[in-house]
C-alpha cells in the first residue's frame, strides 16, 4: 500500500526531496460505481430465490434425462451450477421495461423470467407447442411478452444485438435497460469490443454480463484470455466493471442493484463479471477431460448456490420439511412440463415455410 | 480426368472391420502434414488441449507441441485474419472454424484478404491456408449448427472449395488442400463423420469400418483438387452430388435399380467440368442434389453449366433436389433435408420427361 501523504514520516526527511516520497494512491479519474453490498433479502424473498433456482436445476436435470432418452436431439447446454446468476440478476429487473438477451445456454434465463417451463421443454423436444414452434430448438428461443430477445447460437453475436436494444431503450426514452449476457469465451469476440465502444460512446443503458463459468467449452479462461480478470475488459472503453461472486444469489442481486442504479442514472453501460461454474459438460456430448472430477465436486460441495440459500433459510427458521415440500412442488411442475413436451405433436410440415419472409410463399 | 472408383467396390465382409472413420482420416492427414512440413500450424477454438469439438485434432497438440497446434480465443474473424498473415509470411496455417455456421464473422477476412491478396499483390503474397470446418445438417443443430454455406465461397473467386465424402478422400484431399498455394475452404460433412449416412434417418447408420473407403493409408498421399469421382457408372441419368448427399443419392439409385451415373464432385472450385460434360452427353439427363438452400445454391451454377455445354444432348430439363429456401429448422430437420423421398420423386420425373 502507498503511504498516505498526511502520515508523518517515521524518520527525518531525507536530503532528496519529494522525489523519494511514496506517491499518493491514484485517484480514479472518473466516477465509479460503489462496491455493491449483498442484498438484504427478507425471508419471503429468500424463499422465492430458493424456489426459482431450484426450478432451473430440476428443469435442467430433467432436460438432461430427456436428452439421454433421445427425446431432445441436437444441442442442449445445461445451466446447472449457474442458477444464482440468472435469478440474482433478473429478479432485480423491471419485467415491463427491461430487456434481456443471451447466448446459447438460455434455459435458465428464460425460467428466471417466469416463462412457462412447458413451452421451453416443448421447444427442446421440437414440438409445435414449443415457444418457437419447435423450429428454434434449445439455443434459439424468444419471448416478446417477457422482453426476452433470445437465445443465440453464435458466440458473442448477441452482445451487438443487445447494444442495439440498449440504443432502442434510449431512443424511445422508455426507461428500460438491456441486460446482455455472454460467456467468458464470447468475451474474446471482436464484436463484443465494437459493441463496448459504441455503448459507452452513446451512453447506452446496457448491463453487459459476463457469466464466467471458467470454461469456454473445453478451454479454460487463462488458456484463452490475456487479461483473465474479465471485469477489466471494459476499462479501455471507460466502462466500469465489477467482479461478483456468481455462486451467491445475494451478492449477485446486490451487484444488479448497483449496476441498475448506475445505468438508470444515465451514466452509460456497466460491466459485471459473475464468477460462476457449470457442473455439467458444455453440451451433452462433452467428455469433460479438461478438468478433474475433484474440481467439479469441490465446487458442488463448497459453493453450491442452492445449498447456500438453503443454509440461509435454515438460519431464518425455515424447516427442512418446508423446503422438501417446495422441491416436491417443483419436481411436479418439471415432470408436467416433460410430459407436455413428450406428448405434444410435432410441427406440421407446412411450418417449414412459415416465418421466412413477411410474405408467405 | 475424373477417377472412376465405385464406393462399394468391395464386399463389406472382405475387409477387416477396422479402417478409419472420417474424423480419424482427417486427424491422420493433419498429423501427416505436421510431420512433413514444419510450416504447417493448426489453430482454432478448442483444437489444442481439448482436441476439437468433433475430436478431429485429438492428440495433435500432445504430439507436435503447443507452438504448432494451439487454441485460439473465440474470435473467428481474428482466427482467419491471423492465418492470412501467417500464410503471407510463408506458413501453411490450417485454421479450424468449429462449425461452418460460425464462419460468417470471418467472411470479411476471407473475401477481402485471403481471396484477394494474391491478385492485388500480383502474386507477391499469397494466402496458402486451409480453413477446415464441419458443415451440413442431420444432427439436429438447428439454424446455427447445420448450414451448408458453400456457395458463398464458390461465388467469391480467389478461394477453392473442397468437400469430401469418404475417409479416404478426406485425407487425400485435405493434404492436397494444405499443399495448395491458394486459400481452400474445406467443408467436412459432419453427418458422415462416423458413417456413410444414406438419408434413412430412421435406420441405424453403418459405421465407416464396413465401407471400403475406410481403408485409409497411414502415410502420405494426395488426391488432386478438381478431379471428380464417378462412384457409379451408368447410362440412364447423371446425378451430381457432393458430401453427405453422395451417399443419400447413391442409396436411392440402388434401391430403385436405376442405371444412373453418380458423380461425387469432391471439389466445387476447381470444378471437374469435363467429367460432368462427358457424363451428361452420354446420359442426356442431369439431376443435381445438394443440402444447401435452393436459390443461388451451387446447383444453380451446375445447372447453368450443363445447359451451356450440353444443351443439344439433353433429353429432359435439368432437375435440382435441394434444401428449401428457409433457415434450417430444428424439429422439421428431416422434412428440410433433401432425403430419399424427394430424390426418388425427382429421379422418376426426370426419367419420364
Amino acid at each position: 500500500m502507498a503511504k498516505s501523504p498526511s502520515r508523518p514520516a517515521a524518520k527525518p526527511a531525507p536530503a532528496k526531496k519529494a522525489a523519494t516520497k511514496s506517491a499518493p494512491p491514484a485517484l480514479p479519474n472518473r466516477e465509479r460505481p460503489d462496491q455493491p453490498e449483498p442484498f438484504d433479502a427478507s425471508k419471503d424473498e429468500l424463499l422465492q430465490f430458493y424456489r426459482d433456482m431450484l426450478l432451473i436445476r430440476r428443469f435442467e436435470e430433467k432436460a438432461g434425462q430427456l436428452y439421454g432418452l433421445g427425446l431432445i436431439g441436437g444441442f442442449c447446454h445445461l445451466y446447472i451450477g449457474q442458477e444464482a446468476v440468472a435469478i440474482g440478476l433478473q429478479s432485480a429487473l423491471d419485467g415491463d421495461k427491461d430487456s434481456v438477451i443471451t447466448g446459447y445456454r438460455d434455459h435458465g434465463h428464460m425460467l428466471a423470467y417466469g416463462i412457462d417451463p412447458k413451452l421451453i421443454m416443448a421447444e427442446l423436444t421440437g414440438r409445435q407447442a414449443g415457444i418457437s414452434k419447435g423450429k428454434g430448438g434449445s439455443m434459439h428461443m424468444f419471448s416478446v411478452e417477457h422482453k426476452f430477445y433470445g437465445g443465440h447460437g453464435i458466440v458473442g453475436a448477441q452482445v451487438s444485438l443487445g447494444t442495439g436494444l440498449g440504443f432502442a431503450h434510449k431512443y424511445r426514452k422508455d426507461g428500460g435497460v438491456c441486460m446482455a449476457y455472454f460467456g467468458d469465451g464470447a468475451a474474446n469476440q471482436g464484436q463484443v469490443y465494437e459493441s463496448f465502444n459504441m455503448a459507452e460512446l452513446w451512453k447506452l443503458p446496457i448491463i453487459f454480463v459476463i457469466e464466467n463459468n471458467q470454461y469456454a467449452m473445453g478451454t479454460s479462461v487463462n488458456r484463452s484470455s490475456a487479461e483473465d480478470q474479465l471485469y477489466r475488459r471494459g476499462e479501455s472503453f471507460r466502462i466500469p466493471g465489477l467482479q461478483v461472486d456468481g455462486m451467491d444469489v445475494l451478492a449477485v442481486r446486490g451487484a444488479a442493484e448497483e449496476a441498475l442504479k448506475w445505468v438508470r442514472a444515465g451514466k452509460g453501460p456497466i460491466l459485471l463479471e459473475l464468477k460462476t461454474y457449470r457442473y455439467r459438460g458444455h453440451s451433452m456430448s462433452d467428455p469433460a477431460k479438461y478438468r478433474s472430477r475433484d474440481e467439479v465436486q469441490a465446487v458442488r460441495d463448497k459453493s453450491d448456490p442452492i445449498e447456500h440459500v438453503k443454509k440461509l433459510l435454515e438460519k431464518q427458521g425455515v424447516k427442512e420439511e418446508a423446503m422438501k415440500d417446495i422441491d416436491k412442488e417443483i419436481r411436479k411442475i418439471v415432470s408436467d412440463a416433460a410430459d407436455f413436451a413428450e406428448n405434444s405433436p410435432e410441427p406440421e410440415a407446412a411450418e417449414l415455410y412459415t416465418d421466412v419472409l413477411v410474405e408467405t410463399y | 480426368m475424373a477417377e472412376v472408383k465405385p464406393l462399394d467396390a468391395k464386399p463389406a465382409e472382405a475387409k477387416a472391420p477396422k479402417g478409419m472413420n472420417m474424423i480419424e482420416a482427417i486427424n491422420s492427414a493433419l498429423d501427416t502434414m505436421l510431420d512433413r512440413d514444419p510450416d504447417v500450424v493448426i489453430l482454432g477454438e478448442d483444437v489444442g488441449y481439448f482436441g476439437g469439438v468433433f475430436r478431429a485434432t485429438a492428440g495433435l497438440q500432445e504430439k507436435h507441441g503447443k507452438t504448432r497446434v494451439f487454441d485460439s480465443p473465440i474470435s473467428e474473424n481474428g482466427i482467419i485474419g491471423v492465418a492470412v498473415g501467417m500464410g503471407a509470411y510463408g506458413l501453411r496455417p490450417v485454421p479450424e472454424i468449429q462449425f461452418a455456421d460460425y464462419i460468417y464473422p470471418g467472411l470479411d477476412q476471407i473475401v477481402s484478404e485471403a481471396a484477394r491478396i494474391r491478385y492485388r499483390s500480383v502474386g507477391q503474397f499469397i494466402a496458402p491456408m486451409t480453413i477446415r470446418s464441419p458443415y451440413g445438417g442431420g444432427i439436429f443443430g438447428g439454424q446455427t449448427h447445420s448450414q451448408s454455406p458453400e456457395s458463398l465461397f464458390t461465388h467469391m473467386s480467389g478461394v477453392k472449395t473442397v468437400i469430401p465424402s469418404t475417409p479416404y478422400d478426406a485425407k487425400g484431399l485435405l493434404i492436397a488442400a494444405i499443399e495448395c498455394d491458394d486459400p481452400v475452404v474445406f467443408f467436412e460433412p459432419k453427418r458422415i463423420y462416423n458413417g456413410p449416412f444414406d438419408g434413412h434417418y430412421d435406420r441405424p447408420v453403418q459405421p465407416w469400418a464396413k465401407h471400403p473407403a475406410s481403408d485409409v493409408p497411414k502415410d502420405y498421399y494426395r488426391i488432386e483438387l478438381g478431379k471428380a469421382n464417378i462412384v457409379r457408372v451408368g447410362e440412364a441419368v447423371t446425378v451430381l452430388a457432393y458430401g453427405t448427399m453422395v451417399h443419400v443419392a447413391l442409396a436411392v439409385v440402388e434401391e430403385l435399380g436405376i442405371d444412373a451415373e453418380v458423380i461425387d464432385l469432391r471439389s466445387l472450385v476447381p470444378l471437374d467440368i469435363e467429367a460432368i460434360e462427358t457424363s451428361v452427353r452420354k446420359t442426356g439427363r442431369c439431376m443435381i442434389v445438394h443440402e444447401a438452400t435452393r436459390t443461388s445454391g451451387f446447383g444453380a451454377e451446375l445447372s447453368a453449366l450443363v445447359q451451356e455445354r450440353c444443351f443439344y444432348h439433353l433429353e429432359a430439363p435439368v432437375i435440382r433436389v435441394t434444401g428449401f429456401d428457409t433457415p434450417y429448422p430444428h424439429s422439421l430437420e428431416w422434412a428440410y433435408f433433401p432425403g430419399p423421398i424427394r430424390i426418388k420423386t425427382a429421379l422418376e420425373k426426370i426419367l419420364k420427361d
